[in-house]
């Protein structure tokens, strides 16, 4: 058989299987697990992303700041709410979204999966670095110190940093990227049920923290003028962590795809 | 296809197994877990008498007494199904209040007494301006009477 017979042959296999339900399912797949059309379509979103979230983060910022009235209880305290709120939540997102990525990766042998994963894992780090350190800075005004030892709610999230670490250093361990992958997408997928169990800690065990303020869809504990500046800073918060981790996955292909002929090409026009 | 159905197998039976040693262990810690006990475990002896622990309530109503010329002070910590009396003797956090949460971590003394080495506010998740918190004083208020 040709080669052109043997492409044929292929083709008429794999097409009617496909072709019924969703024919465009094996394009769309491809295109989102190919490089050089996710490095594209990171260009053109980048700005937008970059540009919102800094409008939004801004405003939201003011309106928590200034315009929002004061506790009742807290005063004035209670502002740090509008950073340690969307930090938690992205701290835990982002874990999601590195467990899920390392995971695609790691069944169909998908490098961009990887990619995504190792791009978001730092900045994931971040966030949770900064739920706990706001956290503390939160704590001594209104509980009386910085951190206590044995409460559920602290531990796990202090747990979801070092997951993060964790990830970060085995992948560090190894010379090989493809084994970096691969192991690192088996811690990545074990450590995810550390996220539910920080959301939930606050309802199972008795804890310092208080309980959930704005996960209650019915009825938030929080009056509108002081709750909508948090959800403009969730959703800010949410897009700046978008436009770092393309950020990073732009620099992740790069370095993957380094000897790939679309990227010379890439490099020649813009240099030229 | 084979191989890839393996790995999505191998993820799938870690990802389970992981749920499930986590969820027994979470149920074998549940007790080390908690952070604070409740007026009500306190009194049906569920607390260890030797040992330090963290007792949890909110402070009830016209029982906080200061001790004149020292930083001794006295309140009843209660579930409003049981209460313990407190002494503490140091600086309170700024969000201590009557009706308010509070952690506090000593020792039962074997008339039942709490001696706090430690104080810690405990705020709730309810956030609002000082005008609705009023309001709602108020109206809480016409309803009692």
């Amino acid at each position: 058989m040709n080669r052109v017979g043997a492409r044929q042959a292929v083709s008429s296999r794999t097409r009617p299987v496909l072709s019924g339900l969703m024919p465009s399912l094996p394009v769309w797949f491809h295109r989102w697990g190919s490089p050089p059309h996710v490095y594209r379509l990171a260009d053109r979103l980048r700005p937008w992303l970059g540009w919102i979230a800094a409008l939004l983060i801004a405003g939201g910022a003011f309106a928590g700041l200034v315009l929002a009235p004061p506790d009742y209880l807290q005063g004035d305290s209670f502002r740090i709410i509008y950073v340690h709120v969307p930090s938690a939540y992205l701290g835990m997102m982002a874990y999601v979204l590195m467990a899920a990525a390392a995971a695609v990766g790691f069944v169909w042998r998908i490098k961009l999966g990887h990619a995504v994963a190792v791009s978001a894992a730092p900045i994931g780090a971040s966030f949770t670095f900064l739920a706990l350190v706001t956290g503390g800075i939160w704590g001594k005004p209104t509980w009386g110190t910085y951190w206590e030892w044995g409460d559920a709610r602290l531990m796990f999230e202090l747990i979801l940093l070092f997951l993060f670490l964790g990830y970060l250093a085995l992948r560090a361990a190894f010379d090989d990227q493809d084994k970096a992958d691969r192991v690192s997408a088996i811690l990545a997928v074990v450590g995810v049920i550390n996220v539910p169990i920080i959301h939930y800690s606050v309802e199972w065990w008795s804890t310092l923290h208080q309980g959930p303020t704005i996960s209650k869809l019915d009825s938030p504990s929080i009056t509108m003028d002081m709750l909508a500046p948090l959800l403009v800073m969730i959703v800010g918060f949410t897009l700046c962590f978008a436009w770092l981790v393309l950020n990073r996955l732009q620099g992740q292909i790069v370095e993957r795809e380094r000897d790939a002929r679309w990227l010379r090409q890439l490099v020649t026009e813009r240099t030229r | 296809m084979t191989p890839r159905r393996r790995r999505m197998l191998l993820i799938g039976s870690v990802l389970l197994g992981v749920v499930v040693s986590a969820g027994l262990a979470l149920r074998a810690f549940e007790q080390n877990l908690l952070y604070f006990f409740s007026p009500s475990e306190v009194a049906a002896g569920e607390v260890p008498s030797e040992r330090a622990f963290r007792l949890g309530g909110m402070v009830l109503d016209g029982s906080v007494e200061r001790e004149a010329g020292s930083l001794t002070v006295s309140f009843v910590v209660t579930d409003y199904a049981h209460q313990i009396p407190v002494t503490y003797t140091g600086v309170l956090p700024d969000l201590f209040q009557e009706g308010q949460g509070v952690v506090a971590r000593g020792r039962l003394d074997p008339s039942g007494h709490f001696a706090a080495e430690e104080v810690l506010a405990k705020h709730d998740e309810n956030y609002m301006p000082p005008e609705v918190a009023e309001a709602v004083a108020r109206g809480r208020e016409a309803q009692g009477q």
